[in-house]
């Protein structure tokens, strides 16, 4: 913790960009995914990218490889739907834990690969914690709005065996990231809580969230300062955006972060708007223009990419890293 | 930014956020969402009617409650599931759950359901030191971690403090274990226990004081803690005399905040302005607060009794009552105020003698006053037509004694108009609006209703002799049923003048389909405003001649050029046409399937979930307020009673919502799709059900296709296809015949055109449910009201009978295939009007380039082709296609 934080306080840091992007560029097969050892199994896994720290680990490497190579002081663990929630979806439930040890232990090693190469610039390991694919906040029936399909203590138990996975493997930090329910980042911040203290050691978190559309919002409803206003119990590392809108369009919403966050400020938006066919089409140059324009302004700490970025874009962000200064981060108010 | 001076915030969130700062004034925590504190919450939960609980959320909200206290203790009820249940039902509610919750309750385990479904960051009220030190610190410790401010009673092992010192002590106590375990102070917020005052006993005189200097010394030596209470408490033994307590909880907040007091539980609606408060009564109750007199409690008590049982309510000026009776008549009209009616009326016809003279003295005096205001922009149409809701009863009052006099002196002065909506047609707002404002511009309105037939409406005019005749409609198939009426008239020979008027009628449609029919005067009116300057003139003998004859020669110009235009513009073969269909920009989309597939039934949907979804500018122009919604409210001219309108509708809606008075029904149906030229074959049930559309036949600029809605439908690829019906028009007959009984017309207009903005609301919300879910096409769509109001989703919902699609029949088959009628209760009429009117019905097309378009007019070799995919005859075809037909079937 003491040594990220010293380095923020100096610098500009860079995350990764996407991994599903990087890995859809592969087409892996079926096979791929199934690898020998869930051949034939009854739900098709084609798509369920955490499941290739354990089945194509070379891949995942290699992704991670390119984006340090790139200049990413952090890199995210290949996990974003590794909770036992979301794998229900392909009823892998029962092996999440084995997904997300693999997964940390897979970007620890190339991380201190590169680390060794050059200690100057060490390399952290963030461990991804997702959303999940339910919502504690909102009612998935039409009929019945009182309704929910998951509660605070499933989320709170998915969240730590993920979170304990993932501190096992070797991961430096947590980073629960693409919140569009503030119910269910608190259910894994108390699970992140719990585990520190089986633990007896504090972890550095960052969480980011993200906003549906122009009017600022999370999907839950709540304003970028509410969401804030919601974590700020926990000491984080760093709240943020990412994913939902291009960069441009986050501007305002980081605005109010960096006025009212007594932590780092991270962002990691797509690669602009989807086009009309769904796909991100903002060049790195076009990127790091608007990034740019946040670091010239001082609203940001941490920068990298989501949906639609790549090595290339994060390249041009790991240049802008250098030359920018980061911004001065308000201190804990209590 | 100094950052040391903003140290002791206390920041809360619900969707919004909400800041404590010693710069905010007062917090006010709404308390009626509590079942220990009200009767009506308690009930309802009881009876497990958690919707209508959460319509006593809502009016907290709108009453200024900053934070939302919700109290489930009660020994029957199970705290945990009802608190659960109703916390999420709450966040469900975007206007309630804007602002933060105050989780309420005595028992640990209610705390803690609570704290697991509140998204925002929420108070927990309340823990203490009752169990000690352990209980005290793990509760507490586990708040922390949830992420919630805290309550802190002043209560310990040995009871609840009830001086300065015990106060102190405990409060101290505490706030020093809490630092410890590292809580944000800023979070910690105390209960210094308000105790009421004026009982009689000698223990109590000082309790007031206790509070205030317990208040002061928390926030002078516990930094950053807050100081809350409960105020209700202080007066509780002055229950029933609500003037005292309601001076008592005034002056008392007045005091605590003046000590420090950041937030307390109060009940706006028992607090009387401090200023505002008398001086005698402030200077007693003062006296008890702060303990001034010996025998300050005696005092007030003996001054008290002369309040006792004064339900007060909020005085308004009511210095025009002292006015002579003629201009209270005229003021009541002008301001639209119907309390005194009744008297002043029967003042009036002692001062006169004759109801008709009452009438047609002070009443009509005081409706021209308000003609005129509103001719000149003064006043506009809700105002209006409260004041003719003024006028009907006063009528009514006059009425039975009228009929007495009428048969001494037969027949009134008064013109007479005749109105309807034609037959087939169920729309009658703006025929209302019509003979609201008609009557209050001295004319005799007879509203014959909606659906008349030609015979009845001229029997009526025979009968009542009227001076001039009205028709409304609103669809399309009206405008021939207006034609109809018109050659009626003409075969027997009437002269009356015949006014048009609603949504689908047009000045160059009355120029060229109805005023050649009929040889008296035909005149269409744009708005109600327009049709009183209208009938007005053709009442007038001197000025109806040159009226009439400018009118006529405004209509023969319009004619020509009508003529004109039609052989300019060109068009082109159906097949032609056929060949410039639209294709997708994107070679290979693949459309996306159904997550469902099937009919869906939505019965009794909740109204409030319909109320995000108002589009609301179309309600101000029913009321002929111009302007979009919200900004309307802010207009210079029409701000003030827009913003008046606005407030009735939302009362009116609040209590329709909340009684139920409206039921919302629909149904939808998705269906795999193939098109096939100008038509899309459904598979419905494993039949196939053709849908029939229809071509532009425009001819086009180079690159714009001839676009049909079935180019939106793939041809060769699997392919889907949706359809609905909605109606939010379930009671409505009985709602509006409450009204009219009650001679209401403002209301009467008021609910029909909720209900309008009701069901294209529902429209709107089940379009969207599809989108996201049920389709699921644009699952990650995420649009504010407003940009949906601006049609920014994927996909379209065009209806039969609109410029898409206006052939009226294919809603006999969307009927069909949805069992529509069942369903919903919308009844077809038989010109396919949805009856009762507030529905609507649509067609869904998924493709995310599809788009609004107007058909524009087609030529005959389209109308055979159509008649024979449709294997209907041609010219029944004809008469449904009327409007958009390039030619004149008749000739």
């Amino acid at each position: 913790m003491e040594k990220i934080k010293e380095i923020l306080s100096e610098r500009v840091l860079v995350l990764d960009g996407a991994m599903g992007t990087m890995i859809q560029r592969r087409n892996l097969k079926d096979e791929d995914y199934s690898g020998e050892r869930f051949k034939g199994h009854h739900i098709p896994l084609k798509g369920n990218n955490d499941l290739l720290s354990i089945t194509r680990p070379d891949v995942i490497r290699d992704i991670h490889r390119e984006y340090l190579e790139a200049g990413s002081d952090i890199i995210e663990t290949n996990t974003f739907t590794a909770t036992s929630i979301a794998q229900e979806d392909y009823d892998l439930q029962d092996i999440v834990y084995e997904m997300n040890v693999a997964a940390a232990k897979i970007a620890r090693e190339v991380a201190d690969e590169y680390s060794s190469k050059d200690p100057s610039k060490p390399r952290f390991v963030a461990g991804s914690i997702g959303p999940t694919n339910r919502s504690a906040s909102l009612s998935p029936d039409v009929q019945d709005p009182g309704f929910r399909n998951v509660n605070f203590d499933q989320l709170r138990d998915a969240y730590f065996d993920q979170a304990k996975a993932l501190m096992e493997g070797g991961s430096d930090l947590l980073l629960v990231e693409t919140i569009f329910d503030t119910l269910n980042a608190k259910a894994a911040l108390f699970a992140i809580q719990d585990l520190e203290e089986e633990l007896g050691r504090k972890i550095p978190v960052m969480v980011s969230g993200t906003i549906v559309d122009a009017s600022g919002r999370t999907l839950s409803g709540q304003t970028v300062e509410a969401f804030l206003i919601s974590l700020s119990h926990v000491d984080l590392l760093s709240i943020g955006l990412n994913c939902s809108l291009g960069a441009k369009e986050l501007r305002p919403y980081l605005q109010v972060l960096s006025k009212e966050a007594p932590f780092q400020v991270s962002v990691h938006p797509n690669a602009g708007l989807p086009n009309e066919f769904g796909e991100y089409d903002q060049t790195p140059e076009e990127m790091g223009r608007e990034i740019g324009n946040f670091l010239e302004e001082g609203l940001v700490n941490i920068i990298g990419g989501c949906c639609g970025t790549t090595p290339e874009h994060i390249s041009v962000l790991a240049d802008l890293a250098k030359t920018h200064k980061p911004r001065e981060a308000g201190e804990v108010v209590y | 930014m100094d950052k040391s001076k903003e140290k002791h915030v206390l920041r809360l969130s619900g969707l919004e956020p909400l800041a404590v700062t010693p710069a905010s004034n007062f917090i006010n925590v709404g308390e009626r969402t509590n079942v220990t504190g009200s009767r009506k919450f308690l009930r309802l939960i009881k009876e497990n009617q958690y919707e209508e609980g959460l319509s006593i959320a809502l009016e907290q909200v709108r009453g200024g409650a900053q934070v939302l206290d919700v109290n489930m203790d009660e020994g029957m009820i199970d705290g945990v599931a009802a608190m659960t249940r109703f916390l999420n039902l709450i966040a469900s509610e975007p206007e309630i759950s804007r602002i933060p919750i105050m989780i309420d309750s005595s028992k640990w385990e209610i705390l803690e359901a609570g704290l697991k479904v509140v998204q925002g960051k929420c108070i927990v009220n309340s823990i203490s030191l009752k169990e000690g030190e352990e209980e005290f610190l793990k509760q507490a410790n586990l708040i922390k971690k949830y992420g919630s401010a805290v309550i802190v009673m002043a209560f310990d092992e040995k009871g609840q403090a009830d001086n300065f010192e015990r106060r102190i002590e405990i409060c101290e106590r505490a706030y020093r274990h809490l630092e410890e375990i590292g809580f944000p102070v800023s979070d910690i917020i105390f209960d210094p226990n308000i105790f009421p005052v004026g009982t009689g006993m000698e223990e109590h005189r000082r309790n007031a004081i206790d509070y205030f200097r317990a208040t002061k010394w928390i926030k002078e030596n516990l930094p950053g803690a807050k100081v809350s209470g409960g105020v209700s408490n202080v007066s509780f033994s002055f229950r029933g005399n609500q003037k005292v307590r309601e001076a008592m909880h005034s002056a008392f907040l007045y005091h605590g905040i003046q000590s420090g007091m950041d937030m307390g539980i109060v009940n706006p609606s028992m607090l009387e302005v401090y200023d505002e408060i008398p001086d005698e009564l402030l200077e007693k109750v003062e006296d008890v607060l702060l303990d001034r007199r010996e025998d300050s409690t005696e005092r007030l008590l003996e001054y008290a009794d002369q309040f006792k049982g004064d339900v007060t309510k909020k005085q308004e000026d009511d210095s025009w009552r002292k006015l002579p009776v003629k201009e209270r008549l005229e003021h009541a009209l002008v301001k639209g105020v119907n309390d005194h009616v009744e008297t002043d009326v029967f003042e009036a016809l002692d001062d006169i003698g004759s109801p008709l003279k009452v009438i047609e003295g002070p009443l009509m005096d005081g409706m021209n006053v308000v003609g005129d205001l509103f001719g000149s922009g003064k006043m506009f149409l809700p105002q209006v037509v409260k004041s003719a809701r003024v006028m009907k009863q006063a009528v009514g009052y006059l009425t039975p004694l009228l009929e007495k006099e009428k048969e001494q002196n037969a027949g009134s002065s008064r013109a007479k108009i005749v109105l309807a909506t034609v037959k087939g047609d169920v729309h009658d707002i703006g025929k209302n609006i019509v003979g609201v404002v008609l009557a209050c511009n001295n004319f005799d309105v007879i509203d014959l209703g909606v659906m008349v037939p030609a015979d009845k409406i001229l029997e009526a005019v025979e009968k009542e002799q009227a001076s001039i005749l009205g028709l409304s409609g609103l669809i399309t198939p009206s405008l021939d049923e207006m034609v109809h009426v018109a050659r009626e008239m003409e075969k027997i020979g009437m002269q009356l003048p015949l006014l048009i008027g609603g949504a689908t009628t047009s000045r160059i449609h009355t120029a060229v389909k109805i005023d050649p029919e009929y040889k008296g005067p035909v005149v269409h009116v744009l708005d109600a405003s327009r049709s009183v300057t209208v009938s007005g003139s053709l009442i007038q003998k001197e000025a109806k001649g040159d009226y009439v004859a400018s009118v006529e020669k405004e209509y023969e110009e319009l004619r020509q050029s009508h003529a004109l235009r039609q052989s300019e513009k060109s068009f082109i073969s159906l097949s032609a046409s056929r060949e410039n269909s639209w294709k997708p920009s994107v070679e290979g989309f693949k459309p996306v399937k159904p997550r469902f597939l099937g009919v869906q039934e939505v019965k009794n949907l909740p109204l409030e979930e319909l109320r995000g979804f108002i589009d609301w500018t179309p309600f101000f122009q029913t009321w002929m307020l111009k302007g979009k919604y919200p900004k309307i409210l802010e207009n210079e001219t029409v701000g003030v009673e827009a913003t008046k309108l606005f407030e009735d509708a939302n009362q009116l809606l609040d209590w329709i919502i909340r009684e139920k008075k409206l039921q919302a029904h629909g149904v939808f149906g998705i269906f795999p799709a193939k098109s096939k030229g100008d038509d899309v074959t459904l598979e419905v049930n494993g039949r196939e059900q053709a849908i029939h559309f229809l071509r532009q036949q425009g001819k086009k600029g180079s690159g714009l296709p001839n676009l049909c809605l079935s180019d939106y439908v793939s041809s060769d690829q699997q392919d889907y296809m949706g359809c609905f019906a909605v109606t939010t028009g379930g009671g409505i007959k009985e709602l509006v015949g409450y009204f009219e009984q009650k001679d209401d017309d403002y209301n009467v207009i008021m609910v029909k055109a909720l209900a309008d903005r009701l069901a294209e609301a529902f429209a709107e919300y089940l379009h969207e449910k599809v989108r996201k879910d049920f389709w699921g096409y644009a699952s990650e769509e995420s649009l504010s009201n407003e940009e949906l109001i601006r049609e920014k989703y994927l996909g379209i919902r065009p209806a039969p009978g609109y410029p898409a699609c206006p052939d009226h029949t294919e809603k006999n088959t969307l009927f069909r295939i949805l069992n529509a009628q069942e369903a919903t209760g919308i009844r077809l009429t038989e010109s396919l009007a949805m009856d009762p009117p507030p529905s609507v019905c649509g067609w869904y097309f998924a493709h995310p380039e599809a788009k609004y378009f107007g058909l524009g007019k087609i030529a005959e070799d389209q109308v055979d082709d159509y008649a024979t995919r449709k294997q209907m005859d041609k010219e029944e075809i004809e008469k449904w296609l009327k409007p958009v037909l390039n030619y004149d079937p008749e000739l």
